[in-house]
């Protein structure tokens, strides 16, 4: 019996070379806590990542890894995936990466299900190009590129992927490991395609775009930790969201005995996409931050699996190429 | 009328119609049995642009030629020497392509006014004596195969549709050929259809051969002799480029003893491979339809990093897209095939015509000192050897490979003598190092280039202990890690050359296929313009030119002994259906100067045009052009 790995073993002698203070550290040390956790094996574990300041963490991670081109990553992953289904892969993409040039890419690969984990690091910058604007940048974002400030609006990636008919939606924060580790778990559990915005913090070019909810003095009154089952409470249980039933929309309510009972509060109900949809479109700043995995639809097969059940013969050489040769019309010639 | 027995032992054969007659159909019928009569032939369908063109126009003609022959055939005719032509469409646009004296069957039964009309005809052809250089035969076919199914209750449109065997019914007792076969096919092809389809079907074919024969004996149909052509001893199957290539693949992964994964992306003309792959699942074979040409090359590459061997394919357009993952699997040195079935361009071009006009993209195409080796297919046949020659190198030098075939080859068809799977070496690759527990060590180990191949031990995540990680950032020449480092770079960019060149290696030296070893002149082709050439050098030798045929299989690297080899002729004449681009290469690699012979018109080269270009170029006449 070997000794249980720990995240040390799941690092590299690769020296590390993000920006000092730079939120992939967080994640990275979350991860490789996360897969000693779970006693991955380092084996069997793939981290495919396209270009950009994120795509650097295979290189970091003591797996599989391979470090492709921009935007393609759910494609090598996919390719990957089907010639072995037996592989536990992660994706790691960025906002420029995997909603910009490689949109297409993220929307195929969640609408089809393939299983893996796709980590996608959202820090509405551009970082490794130097800053400027990404398609996740808020309106106004001064940059190199935008010095008058950008005038496109944003994509959200949590509603791009429900749009693209993702089954599992999850948000967590870098360095907020408590909640990020049991989301990733609950990613790594998911039989398809387990879709987790990260909110990363780039020091340099776009430093703490995310204090609204992030920051830890108001992080209670500003982030919404949902669990399936459990009433969509925050603020220590004070407030809470409630549906109003004649427009159809979610209402932050005081509970208790200044407000309502807490009854009354709408009870998270992760395979319910129609609630999945009213809480990514929270509108940020006067709502607080929905965090963890905000829907799941466990029932759906998985394309890997589907895509062999589907193989004439389930992917298992029956045939020769001899015998193919002369399926039809063969004559000799004497 | 007499027995014909054509001068050159050879007949050109089309048949042309709306999409909706079935002239395909009726084309690869007649090849069968001209293959079955142990005559040789070669046959090219000229499908319309248009999926489902109005009926009647001549944008909605389909044809099928087919060359058949007592003696080697190469390509699927220069000119046509009978033509069936179902309606006035078909005429109009065909009888351009005719020599003078052919014969024209027409189906007299579409010849009318409203269909003039949709062909943009103004006046009758028959009337207008521009058919007076050619012996034409009128039959109402339509009017003729209604009759002959009515006892077999067919809805009109129905009945309508069995013209196509009426017609082969004629053509085969023009050629003396067995209606046996045939009728097995269809009783075959029609088992799932009500019982009427086969009966119909069969009375019709029936029909058209007693109708062929009755009429000879008012002398107006002929009948042509084309006896055995001849092969050697064997197995052989009527088979096109597509299917061949396809074949190949599977045949490749059985030798290596690895499946294949195969992605794409419709395109024109490539989709045919995708089509047949996805119907090969029992040998070792899937297909995964990627979202787009990107996406298709980088799954293949995926799916290589695997373990499994990843092929992808497209057309010109379609490879522009792949170019940049390419690239990424030349710096990681994982397998990959790629396939490109070129066709006309600029951009989307001629999609449906065929060119030679992707070397340039193959050889050249990418960012950066990037070689990838490059191999073209000669024709139909020829496609099974050469996707299993890609997949070899791919695999023992861990390298992209590119195939080069194209429209005309992935349509065309001919016999082909079945190969023995037991002549075929096993393919083979860098077997994964044992685990070891220095990190070092072990990546070094998995760097490990064989010394003649240069290629790397294929190590696929799952294998245990092997863990290791892999980028398109340059990496050290010896541990994989991420190396900016100067001279690391100018070694790793000698060593992707290297590789390429080493491919040289294990290629066989450049075969004369006919004439002499040294000379006046060689006529050098590569692709699909082999059959052409063929024919053209062969009928220049025999009228006593003394010309050399020299094919390239391999044009990346070229193979050692070429430079020596053209070294002894005067003359290297280059026909070419692009502007020149083995041309370009020959002088790069070899600088050698070669005389061109260009033609871009989405047409294969006529044998006529290529003889005519040999015996300009033949030192002599040179010479006298120079008084």
């Amino acid at each position: 019996m070997t000794k249980p790995l720990t995240a040390k073993d799941f690092a590299t002698d690769q020296e590390v070379r993000w920006c000092p203070g730079c939120g992939d550290y967080a994640i990275l040390k979350c991860v490789q806590k996360t897969l000693a956790d779970v006693e991955a094996n380092p084996d069997e574990t793939v981290f495919v990542s396209g270009i950009g300041c994120s795509s650097r963490f295979p290189y970091y991670m003591n797996a599989y890894g391979f470090h492709t081109i921009h935007g393609r990553a759910p494609a090598f992953a996919t390719g990957l995936k089907l010639a072995n289904p037996e592989l536990d892969v992660w994706l790691v993409t960025g906002d420029g990466d995997g909603l910009s040039i490689g949109g297409n890419h993220l929307l195929h690969v969640l609408r089809r299900n393939v299983n893996m984990q796709i980590m996608l690091f959202n820090n509405e910058i551009y970082g490794l190009t130097k800053g400027q604007y990404s398609p996740t940048s808020r309106p106004g974002t001064r940059s190199p590129s935008t010095p008058a400030g950008s005038v496109d609006a944003p994509v959200s990636p949590c509603q791009f992927a429900l749009g693209a008919n993702a089954k599992f939606i999850a948000r967590g924060i870098d360095t907020d490991a408590k909640n990020l580790s049991p989301v990733l778990k609950a990613a790594r559990d998911f039989q398809g395609a387990a879709f987790v915005e990260i909110f990363q913090n780039c020091i340099v070019y776009n430093k703490d775009v995310f204090d609204g909810f992030v920051a830890k003095k108001t992080a209670a009154d500003t982030q919404l930790h949902v669990e399936h089952g459990k009433p969509l409470l925050f603020a220590k249980g004070t407030k809470g969201l409630k549906l109003n039933t004649q427009t159809l929309t979610l209402e932050i309510v005081n509970v208790g005995e200044e407000g309502v009972p807490e009854s009354e509060i709408l009870v998270h109900d992760e395979t319910n996409r129609t609630m999945a949809q009213m809480l990514i479109n929270l509108p940020m700043g006067d709502f607080p931050m929905p965090l963890g995995v905000i829907y799941r639809e466990p029932s759906a097969p998985s394309y890997d699996a589907a895509f062999w059940a589907h193989h004439a013969t389930q992917g298992k050489r029956t045939g020769k190429v001899a015998d193919a040769l002369r399926k039809g019309s063969v004559w000799r010639k004497s | 009328m007499a027995k014909i027995t054509p001068e050159d032992s050879a007949v050109v054969v089309r048949f042309a119609g709306d999409s909706g007659d079935g002239v395909q159909l009726l084309g690869s019928q007649f090849a069968e049995s001209t293959a079955l009569a142990g005559a040789d032939f070669a046959t090219f369908p000229d499908f319309p642009a248009e999926i489902r063109a109005p009926v009647g126009t001549t944008f909605g003609v389909s044809a099928f030629q087919i060359n058949l022959g007592a003696r080697r055939i190469s390509t699927a005719g220069d000119q046509p020497d009978v033509l069936v032509a179902f309606n006035p469409a078909a005429l109009k646009v065909n009888l351009p392509l005719l020599q003078k004296g052919a014969l024209i069957i027409l189906n007299t039964g579409a010849f009318n006014a409203r269909n003039f009309a949709k062909a943009d005809i103004a006046a009758d052809p028959r009337e207008t004596g521009e058919l007076d250089d050619f012996q034409v035969i009128e039959i109402d076919i339509s009017a003729q195969t209604l009759e002959a199914v009515k006892p077999h209750g067919l809805s009109k449109s129905d009945a309508e549709q069995c013209k196509n065997f009426w017609a082969l019914g004629a053509v085969l007792w023009m050629f003396g050929r067995d209606r046996g076969p045939i009728k097995d096919w269809a009783t075959n092809k029609f088992a799932k259809k009500a019982p009427e389809v086969l009966t119909g079907n069969i009375a019709a074919l029936d029909a058209g051969h007693a109708y062929a024969e009755t009429a000879e004996l008012s002398a107006e149909i002929p009948q042509f002799v084309i006896g055995e052509a001849p092969m050697e001893a064997g197995e052989y199957r009527s088979i096109t480029g597509a299917e061949a290539i396809s074949l190949g693949l599977a045949a490749a992964g059985e030798l290596a003893g690895k499946d294949i994964l195969f992605c794409g992306y419709p395109i024109t003309p490539a989709s045919s491979i995708l089509h047949h792959l996805s119907r090969m699942g029992d040998l070792g074979v899937a297909t995964f339809q990627a979202e787009d040409e990107i996406a298709a090359c980088c799954a293949a590459i995926g799916a290589s990093y695997g373990g499994k061997i990843g092929v992808t394919s497209s057309s010109g357009p379609g490879i522009a897209l792949k170019t940049e993952a390419i690239g990424l699997a030349v710096q990681t040195e994982l397998p990959l095939v790629v396939i490109n079935s070129q066709r006309g361009g600029p951009s989307t071009g001629l999609p449906t015509k065929t060119e030679q006009s992707d070397l340039y993209q193959a050889v050249y195409g990418r960012n950066a000192d990037t070689p990838v080796p490059v191999l073209a297919t000669a024709g139909p046949g020829d496609c099974f050897d050469a996707a299993i020659e890609a997949t070899r190198v791919a695999l023992r030098h861990m390298s992209p490979v590119f195939l080069l075939t194209d429209g005309y080859i992935a349509n065309a068809a001919g016999p082909w003598s079945l190969p023995d799977m037991n002549d075929y070496e096993p393919i083979l690759h860098g077997a994964p190092p044992k685990p070891v527990d220095d990190p070092v060590a072990l990546k070094k180990a998995i760097w490990d280039r064989s010394g003649e191949s240069l290629g790397r031990p294929w190590v696929a995540p799952g294998m245990k202990g092997l863990a290791h990680r892999i980028g398109g950032l340059e990496k050290d020449v010896e541990t994989g890690d991420i190396s900016y480092d100067a001279a690391n770079h100018q070694k790793m960019s000698e060593l992707r050359a290297a590789k390429v060149a080493a491919v040289a290696k294990f290629i066989p030296d450049q075969h004369v296929e006919q004439g002499p070893l040294k000379g006046p002149l060689a006529v050098v082709g590569w692709g699909s313009t082999h059959g052409a050439i063929y024919r053209a050098v062969s009928v220049a030798r025999a009228e006593g030119h003394d010309v050399a045929q020299i094919h390239l299989r391999w044009l990346n690297p070229l193979p050692k002994n070429l430079k020596e080899l053209l070294a002894g002729y005067d003359r290297v004449l280059l026909p070419e259906m692009n502007m020149g681009q083995c041309a370009t290469l020959l002088r790069d690699k070899l600088g050698l100067d070669v005389v061109q012979f260009n033609k871009v018109s989405g047409q294969p080269f006529k044998v006529s045009e290529l003889v005519a270009a040999i015996k300009d170029s033949m030192p002599a006449a040179q010479a006298k052009a120079a008084e």
